[in-house]
């Protein structure tokens, strides 16, 4: 029962830098990184100490609210700190690599022929399990309540993300192994989305419902594939996993190794030659970035896209689930009458003296720079025109600001994540911060309603 | 050392005391910014809401420009010193120097105190709350010149608007907050405290009020009040369209405010469903009224008869129904904020206004008193629009679990 997903609300957003179809190996990082940030609402409980010896698989720390989730080191290495911030909350663990690694054997299965139990609790022993996420909440999945279905977007649509098409040439027999295994722990069935142009290496698959996707972003977004497929209602959970971390999940099941390896695109105008690295999880990202050269020293350092990812320092480390590093220019400057000139240079859905509705083709350099700002909620019906989903954007925002949990409920909190949000917000004229108005949100409906 | 790092320089010594919004609300109108994106999506739009209110203004220009030559030329008019322009848009009768004289001194005034007395208000809000300045005035400030009568005395409109910002706005925290669109609040206030002002034939010609119980009194009657009193309207429909007719300073010219809804809605930033449904509402409503009059039902001598005899789409170019729909109906704050919910708030706001005009020959101007009313109901519309929406996620969950 294969679908076609036309989206025709939304903005695909186009930006210089996009990455060219080559692949370098990255300089072997000194150290890797792991910052439990990355597991929303997951509490670390550590397992090793300072200066502990680890291979590739080995557990660091579990969550305080579920034994059963491990998270396990990326590589084989010395743990040489454990660093805290605020109320000694575990800000990065960080890992001095071995030259060359080595890796803990699970053992290897065939995915055919195991038992559901037995996925769960390798995946779960094997520091896999945090690749799963939930919907409501986005977070983790609860490895005890099995989903309706399971959610695989193997179309990237935000902004200069990796193509999967080219990340996940030739990982066909992975990906395989791993949704067969998934396709086990849901009573449902495993929804594979993939672009409708375009030779995914997914498009092949068995044990899944195949899906094209076509339309400007968020088409590409699981969210909202899962609100066009099977809509999450109140007492239902979905999961989702992104394709990078099936690799992954693939290859622990084949060969019985946690192999964190990642094909990572490095994007964005301020990158001198944006293309493809091949580097590992936690990884410090000035290996690559260094390597492609920056046109500019006023940068932001982004894991992910610019729409969802995180900020970090050029220093940082490669985020846990991120396939894409972009780097584009800070806008920490003044603009000069910024506020009434004609604007050839920016994105806007207005046509108010903005005129990038002129050049639907063009590629812009886009800053940091907020454009105004933050006010009061005062434009109406523009969120809509770039929202897909069956959901009134601004009157669920508004719920999440007052904390109104009934009608937050009501009005379709269950099925978003803030990355959903991620248009709304870049359009905002009040320049809102809606992803996370909407964050805080499903954190007190996990917290009063769980 | 240029401007930008000297101010860049005052605002950090200024930032965190109590006068740093009041400076911040200037800088920003000269800089754009050094704001940097903290959290969520790293880029964003070029909009803000300075571009969208500025957007606004642009489109209110012309309304202004065009009222202030409206002024003098009803007055000369009046006076019987012109000829009429009788059709003629760009007849050397309107734009001429002496009417746009009368115009300048008459209409300025009115602006300046409109933004000077507005922003005084909101500045000393900001302050006190400790909250930006937000824009939300600056098209109010605009508005309410447009809307007054031409002689209206300026210590009436100093406190309507102080009265329309701080019961209209800030009470109710503000741009964004509010229930009743402030402009419209500023009118009321004038209209219910100074009834015999506001609602007279005298003060929509300059010149009338003087003039009054001399032998050669001019008349000030709009157009509306005329027939509500049963005379013929006494202007061709090709006048009214391009505006050459006594009422509120900027709302008479009907082509202008068109070109203005036509610049809002190729902007996108008001909102074409509430202008075509109001619209349509109007015209509904006086084809309705239209009807009652040709079946019989009403008699020459009524009343109502004047302007429901009104033909259906002329209600469009009298009075200030044509500025209300275009400028105020289209209000985000105090509209419907649901896409479905505007196309009823809009409808009922023409629907509503023709409705009063012909039953409340006392205040013939229905078109204030309609989107006040429906700025009360607005709420309730996009509560219904949302239950559907949240009865159509009930309706899913029980088919699954069915």
């Amino acid at each position: 029962m294969s679908k076609d997903i036309k989206i025709k609300k939304g903005l695909t957003i186009r930006l210089n830098g996009e990455a060219a179809k080559t692949l370098s190996s990255a300089p072997r990082s000194r150290t890797f990184a792991i910052r439990p940030s990355n597991f929303h609402l997951i509490t670390p409980k550590m397992v090793v100490k300072e200066g502990a010896k680890l291979a590739a698989g080995d557990t660091i720390f579990y969550s305080k609210d579920n034994e059963e989730i491990k998270f396990v080191s990326p590589v084989s290495g010395t743990l040489t700190a454990i660093e805290r911030g605020a109320k000694r909350v575990i800000t990065r663990i960080v890992i001095e690599g071995d030259a060359q690694d080595s890796y803990k054997d699970f053992g290897s299965f065939n995915p055919e022929t195991m038992k559901p139990e037995a996925i769960k609790s390798l995946l779960l022993s094997a520091g896999c399990w945090p690749f799963i996420k939930q919907r409501p909440y986005d977070v983790i999945a609860n490895p005890e309540v099995a989903p309706k279905a399971i959610f695989v977007s193997a179309y990237a649509s935000a902004p200069l993300a990796a193509d999967y098409d080219f990340t996940l040439e030739g990982k066909e027999k992975f990906l395989q192994a791993a949704v067969t295994a998934l396709s086990k722990l849901t009573p449902g069935v495993v929804h594979v989305s993939v672009a409708k142009s375009g030779s995914s290496p997914l498009k092949g698959l068995n044990d899944v419902n195949l899906h094209t996707v076509s339309g400007p972003h968020p088409s590409g977004n699981v969210g909202t594939q899962i609100a066009k497929i099977n809509p999450v209602n109140k007492g239902e959970v979905v999961w989702t996993v992104t394709p990078q971390d099936l690799v992954i999940i693939g290859e622990l099941l084949l060969t019985g190794k946690f192999n964190a390896e990642r094909t990572v695109a490095l994007v964005g105008s301020s990158v001198k030659t944006p293309k493809y690295y091949k580097t590992i999880i936690g990884a410090e990202v000035s290996t690559f970035i260094y390597d492609a050269g920056l046109n500019e020293e006023n940068v932001r350092v982004i894991n992910g896209d610019v729409l969802s990812g995180n900020a970090i320092s050029p220093k940082g480390n490669l985020g846990y689930y991120n396939t894409t590093v972009s780097v584009i220019p800070e806008g920490n400057d003044y603009e000069f009458m910024g506020w009434n000139k004609p604007v050839f240079d920016k994105i806007s859905t207005s046509r108010a003296l903005t005129f990038s509705w002129l050049f639907p083709k063009k590629k812009f350099d886009l800053t940091t720079n907020t454009n105004g700002e933050h006010r009061a909620f005062v434009v109406t019906g523009n969120y809509e025109e770039v929202f897909p989903l069956d959901i009134y954007p601004l009157q669920i925002l508004k719920a999440c600001l007052v904390e109104d949990l009934d009608a937050m409920e009501a009005l379709g909190m269950y099925e978003v994540a803030p990355e959903d949000f991620s248009l709304t917000e870049f359009i905002c004229v009040s320049k809102q911060p809606h992803q996370e108005i909407i964050r805080k949100g499903l954190d007190l409906m996990y917290k009063e309603i769980g | 050392m240029g401007l930008k790092q000297n101010l860049h320089k005052l605002k950090e010594k200024y930032k965190g005391t109590k006068m740093a919004p009041a400076f911040n609300a200037i800088h920003t109108f000269l800089y754009m910014p050094n704001e940097t994106t903290h959290s969520g999506s790293h880029v964003r739009s070029a909009d803000d809401l300075k571009r969208t209110m500025n957007t606004v203004i642009m489109a209110l220009i012309p309304c202004l420009i065009f009222g202030m030559f409206n002024a003098g030329y009803q007055h000369y008019l009046a006076l019987g010193d012109i000829q009429a322009a009788n059709g003629d848009f760009f007849s050397a009768n309107f734009w001429n120097w002496n009417n746009l004289t009368v115009g300048l001194w008459k209409v300025l005034p009115l602006v300046l105190i409109s933004y000077g007395v507005g922003l005084a208000v909101e500045f000393v809000f900001a302050v006190i709350k400790g909250h930006e300045v937000e824009e939300g005035y600056l098209v109010t400030g605009m508005l309410v010149p447009l809307i007054v009568p031409i002689d209206i005395p300026l210590w009436m409109l100093v406190i309507a608007v102080i009265f329309g910002v701080v019961i209209g706005k800030e009470v109710f925290g503000g741009t964004g907050m509010n229930i009743l669109n402030p402009a419209l609040t500023i009118r009321a206030f004038l209209f219910f405290a100074y009834p015999t002002w506001m609602s007279g034939d005298k003060v929509w010609v300059h010149g009338a009020v003087a003039s009054t119980g001399q032998p050669d009194a001019i008349s000030g009657e709009t157009i509306l009040g005329s027939l509500a009193q049963g005379n013929p309207a006494g202007y061709d429909w090709l006048d009214m369209f391009y505006g050459f007719i006594p009422g509120s300073v900027g709302e008479t010219s009907t082509l202008l405010i068109l070109l203005g809804g036509l610049f809002l809605i190729f902007t996108k930033i008001g909102s074409w469903r509430i202008m075509l449904s109001a619209v349509v509402g109007a015209l509904v409503m006086g084809f309705i009224f239209n009807g009652v009059v040709d079946a019989g039902w009403i008699s020459e001598t009524s009343k109502f008869y004047g302007l429901m005899s009104t033909e259906f789409w002329q209600h469009l170019l009298i009075g200030g129904l044509a500025f209300g729909i275009v400028y105020m109906a289209t209000d985000p704050v105090t509209a419907s904020q649901t896409n479905k919910g505007k196309w009823f708030y809009g409808f009922l706001i023409g629907f509503i206004s023709v409705l009063i005009r012909v039953f409340n020959p006392a205040y013939p101007e229905g078109v204030m008193l309609a989107i006040l009313l429906m700025n009360v109901f607005a709420p309730t519309i996009d509560h219904y629009v949302l239950q559907g929406n949240i009865k159509r996620r009930m309706k899913r969950l029980k088919v699954k679990t069915a």
